[in-house]
């Protein structure tokens, strides 16, 4: 078995040193009726390396991939590029294979990478200061709505229309087992954000305001009057980002006033990965600090005087503080942090404005031609590399009807709302900078014949 | 004499050991390595762009018009800066790193190859079912090798992580008892749990109370039983717990539990002692996570991403979170929200946006398939003998507080009794630094003073073995004797101690520009 080093004579003499005549004597704490005698006969042998990479390549082919197909999915995860040079650091054995930083004076790389991350998170969200990832875009927004109660000391969450259901409902999920409140709804196929019907409810009771920016529909709408309104009433902004290009072209969520804005990196530098593993930005103002979940790497000297990173304000956290901490969380999306800070550092600010600008004009492109489709009407006045048609048919037999020709082309609203008929005619296209004119072509020439 | 870009000035010719700096700051191969803010510049970038034309926006009137201040890099100097940092790390590729707890085994390289095939990497969450079939049936196959594994009925794929799966196993007991009008309240931890425990616990609504352990280091069973009663909702069990040692009485602890209602969770965290030796459901467990990233050797990635899939009971199957993959004839379905019906109304809803950690389920996959049930098995032996080896190879030298309570398992626990003057565990961790070891995990289990715990794991030779014994025998002795020297370890690393009261008094947590070029917003 070729990833177990021991020889029979290493486990005799090894045994001999022990003093046990078997290794099943190793075992004697367990009762023998729940030791299992040999292998269990449900499951096969070992396999080699060629006979795993064919079996698992067998149904690796059985699916789909995005790079196979006019591609046009979104809401919460989106194909970008990556360049070559990411995926060859990630794999790094240094870097993989490496664990959480708790001896830093040798693990000083991965923790300059996340004071990197960080700083990057902090500046890309306009915010002071940002965590070394959670596990998730979903899971961050809950910390942040619990991170809200402790701040206001105040339980009532108000949940924009806007937000990605899936994020709603972890929210709602986890609601049900603590003290907190959430007002939520459904949104509504037009033009216009619920910004104001959220200015209109937020009262003196309310915790926090979550916003998603740029929304589920992609429409972008002013965090200013928002953030003003929720702090007018002692209340705090939540800013959810699930599309983190966006940012190289429209106003940060921290510039508008939001206190707390997180959101999902798998935008920048990790694959699709059919959901998961993904990173959760977490970044928020300097006076929240000690209130925030999950690992902090910080700036410090050490013995010589010389700068080095270490984990920092740990007493917020689990094993520390265990049931007082500020969550239960036990550590970040490190390799994930790692390939977006690649990915970043390889964009720089210059780079991030010209993808989000070539996003932006492939998705006017694709906006303009598939309006003109007879009966298919554009729902948004504003959107970044993601908006929502109208279709004249209900969209989610549309979208399996398109994969059967090899078109994936966008995420229908009945996927995402079964049960809000008002949505069935919504479908949501992305469209990134992998999109060629031939797979805009392709969905037009899709779309019109379905929607006869 | 000016500052070196990594923010330290080589003043003196020479350190306190009388070695000769250079002017640089680097040691050969040893190189320092600046802040990308320092190195880099907002208008490099290591990306081309196809020629397009810009056009007027969409934007809702909401441009970006600050400079946002990220620094870019061409491709060589982003190359040169990871590969620079990743230098300065340890890792399992490099050598033992016997952290107890955290089963830190090789990581094959063909898992890394099966997740980047096309068809698992390069798919999108929401894609129609019909395109990512093999996408599902590598996510049941996974659950299938974990429940035979676990001897359980079913299992939660979507935690995202060892304490996310903890957190999963509580709600689904919260809601099987609250299904059946049982509102409880407290939670039973022993005292020498993780921390996670103790937070999950917290996190899922309940009130947490410790249940001492007894003189051997295990569960104080009649505590517990002393303890129980109708307002205990769950006991979280360690098995094999964090002293490195089997519960004999899980089985009893188990009925106790389930005698006034109660459910057991058990935290799986070190499950790789038993793989394929014991099934926790024929010990009575109702709820484990499974840290893929331990026992199934998906990479700790510096820290993460992880993946905890839960396996639980048929008390708690119905209470399962969504989403989740079933088989339905030859096809598999995906059960959310819309699709949950009467079989699986009782779901306690939605942990996560997606379905969980698809990159490690592959992972996991491969490593599964490439050891058998076979080679898990001996995985668990090896791993155990291994354990044992480094037990009575130092128990001469180290206080080993349970070394007469018998064989350890995957983990051997030793203290810091008889250190001279001044010296702790921590003065012998980062000595072994020196050695060229990463150190085993450091005062935890919290039940034993100045605990020092060592997992070896199964990928580990026994000329590794030998070394590394070689070298915390030397350590020791010098422990022993008050060498006062091993306070100044580690000498060798790319840093010396470094302040941790400093980094929390006064925390820095971004890279703020020197003025007055103040680029952050």
């Amino acid at each position: 078995m070729r990833y177990l080093p021991l020889s029979d004579a290493d486990r005799s003499a090894m045994l001999q040193t022990i003093g046990a005549a078997t290794v099943d004597d190793l075992f004697k704490d367990v009762p023998a009726n729940a030791l299992l005698s040999e292998p269990i006969a449900e499951l096969p042998p070992h396999a080699s390396e060629l006979s795993v990479e064919r079996q698992l390549g067998a149904l690796a082919r059985k699916n789909l991939a995005a790079g196979e197909a006019p591609f046009f999915l979104g809401c919460g995860a989106y194909k970008h590029h990556i360049p070559a040079s990411v995926d060859h650091i990630i794999q790094r054995g240094e870097f993989l294979t490496a664990y959480t930083p708790y001896q830093p004076e040798i693990a000083q790389g991965t923790l300059q990478v996340l004071f990197e991350f960080q700083t990057q998170v902090a500046r890309l969200f306009g915010c002071e200061v940002a965590n070394a990832s959670m596990y998730d875009g979903s899971t961050a927004m809950w910390e942040a709505i619990v991170m809200g109660h402790r701040i206001t000391r105040r339980n009532k969450t108000i949940i924009s229309s806007g937000v990605h259901p899936h994020y709603v409902s972890v929210a709602t999920t986890m609601a049900k087992f603590t003290e907190d409140r959430l007002e939520t709804s459904q949104p509504e196929l037009r033009a216009e954000t619920d910004a104001e019907k959220l200015i209109a409810t937020i009262d003196g009771e309310t915790s926090a305001v979550v916003v998603q920016y740029p929304d589920i529909l992609g429409r972008i709408t002013d965090l200013t009057p928002i953030a003003e309104a929720a702090h007018a009433n002692g209340a705090i902004l939540i800013a959810v980002v699930t599309e983190p290009v966006a940012l190289g072209l429209i106003k940060s969520p921290g510039e508008m006033g939001a206190d707390i804005v997180v959101g999902e990196g798998q935008s920048i530098g990790v694959g699709l990965q059919f959901g998961g593993p993904y990173v959760g930005l977490f970044a928020t103002r300097e006076k929240f600090v000690r209130q925030m979940p999950g690992r902090l790497a910080g700036e410090t000297v050490d013995a010589e005087g010389k700068r080095g990173f270490v984990l920092t304000l740990s007493t917020r956290e689990q094993h520390i503080r265990r049931e007082k901490a500020t969550s239960n969380i036990c550590t970040n999306s490190g390799l994930c942090a790692l390939a977006f800070s690649v990915h970043m550092s390889l964009l720089g600010g210059k780079g991030l404005r010209q993808l989000a600008q070539l996003n932006h004009a492939r998705a006017c492109e694709a906006a303009d031609r598939l309006s003109a489709i007879p009966g298919v009407k554009l729902i948004n006045d504003s959107f970044f590399n993601e908006f929502t048609i109208e279709l004249p048919v209900e969209a989610r037999p549309v979208v399996r009807d398109l994969a059967e020709k090899g078109i994936l082309g966008g995420v229908s609203l009945g996927r995402l709302y079964p049960d809000a008929k008002a949505l069935q005619k919504g479908l949501v296209i992305a469209v990134t900078e992998t999109v060629t004119d031939e797979d805009i072509a392709a969905l037009e020439a899709g779309l019109k014949e379905m929607c006869q | 004499m000016t500052v070196n870009p990594s923010g330290w000035r080589p003043s003196t010719p020479a350190n306190e050991q009388g070695e000769a700096q250079t002017v640089t700051g680097n040691r050969a191969l040893m190189l320092e390595e600046p802040l990308l803010f320092e190195i880099g510049s907002a208008e490099q970038t290591g990306v081309d762009f196809p020629e397009f034309k810009p056009n007027a926006g969409r934007l809702g009137g909401l441009n970006r018009n600050r400079e946002i201040g990220l620094a870019g890099l061409s491709e060589p100097e982003a190359v040169r800066h990871y590969t620079r940092l990743s230098r300065q790390n340890y890792a399992i590729d490099l050598g033992l790193f016997p952290l107890g707890s955290c089963t830190m085994k090789h990581n094959p390289r063909l898992n890394e190859k099966v997740a980047r095939m096309p068809g698992f990497a390069d798919i999108h969450p929401l894609q129609p079912t019909d395109t990512v079939q093999g996408a599902f049936e590598v996510i049941d196959l996974v659950g299938r090798w974990l429940t035979t594994l676990t001897g359980m009925p079913a299992v939660a794929m979507s935690p995202k992580a060892g304490a996310h799966g903890e957190l999963c196993g509580l709600l689904c007991i919260r809601a099987a008892l609250e299904a059946r009008g049982d509102k409880r309240e407290v939670v039973l931890v022993p005292e020498s749990a993780h921390g996670t425990n103790p937070a999950t616990a917290a996190f899922a609504g309940y009130r947490v109370e410790n249940i001492p352990a007894n003189k051997a280091g295990r569960v104080d069973l009649e505590a517990l039983k002393a303890r129980l009663g109708p307002d205990v909702a769950a006991v979280m069990i360690t098995n094999p717990n964090t002293c490195g040692l089997f519960e004999p009485d899980m089985k009893a602890i188990s009925d106790a539990v389930h005698a006034v209602g109660a459910l057991v969770y058990c935290d799986g965290a070190n499950f790789n002692a038993i793989v394929g030796k014991v099934r926790p459901g024929d010990l009575g467990v109702d709820a484990m996570h499974i840290n893929l990233h331990k026992t199934f050797s998906t990479p700790h990635g510096g820290g993460g991403p992880g993946a905890g899939p839960v396996v639980l009971s048929a008390a708690l199957a119905p209470f399962a979170p969504l989403p989740f993959v079933e088989k339905q004839g030859d096809r598999f379905v995906l059960v959310e929200e819309e699709t949950a019906g009467e079989h699986h109304s009782k779901s306690f809803g939605r942990m996560v946006a997606f379905h969980g950690q698809m990159g490690m389920f592959t992972r996991a996959a491969s490593y599964m398939l490439s050891h058998g049930s076979d080679g898990l098995r001996r995985v668990a032996e090896d791993a155990v003998l291994n354990a044992n080896y480094i037990l009575r190879s130092l128990e001469d030298v180290l206080d080993a507080p349970f070394g007469k309570s018998g064989p350890c398992m995957h983990e051997a626990l030793f203290s810091d009794r008889g250190f001279g003057e001044g010296l702790s565990t921590i003065d012998v961790a980062k000595a072994l630094i020196d050695e060229g070891f990463h150190p085993m995990t450091m005062y935890f289990p919290l039940v034993v003073h100045g605990a020092m715990l060592v997992e070896p794991t199964e990928t580990e030779s026994k000329a590794s073995l030998d070394q590394f014994i070689f070298a915390l025998r030397s350590i020791a002795g010098r422990a022993k004797s008050g060498d006062p020297a091993l306070k100044a370890a580690p000498v060798y690393a790319p840093r010396r101690r470094l302040d941790e009261t400093l980094a929390a008094r006064k925390p820095v947590l971004v890279y703020k520009d020197p003025e007055p070029a103040q680029a952050a917003e």
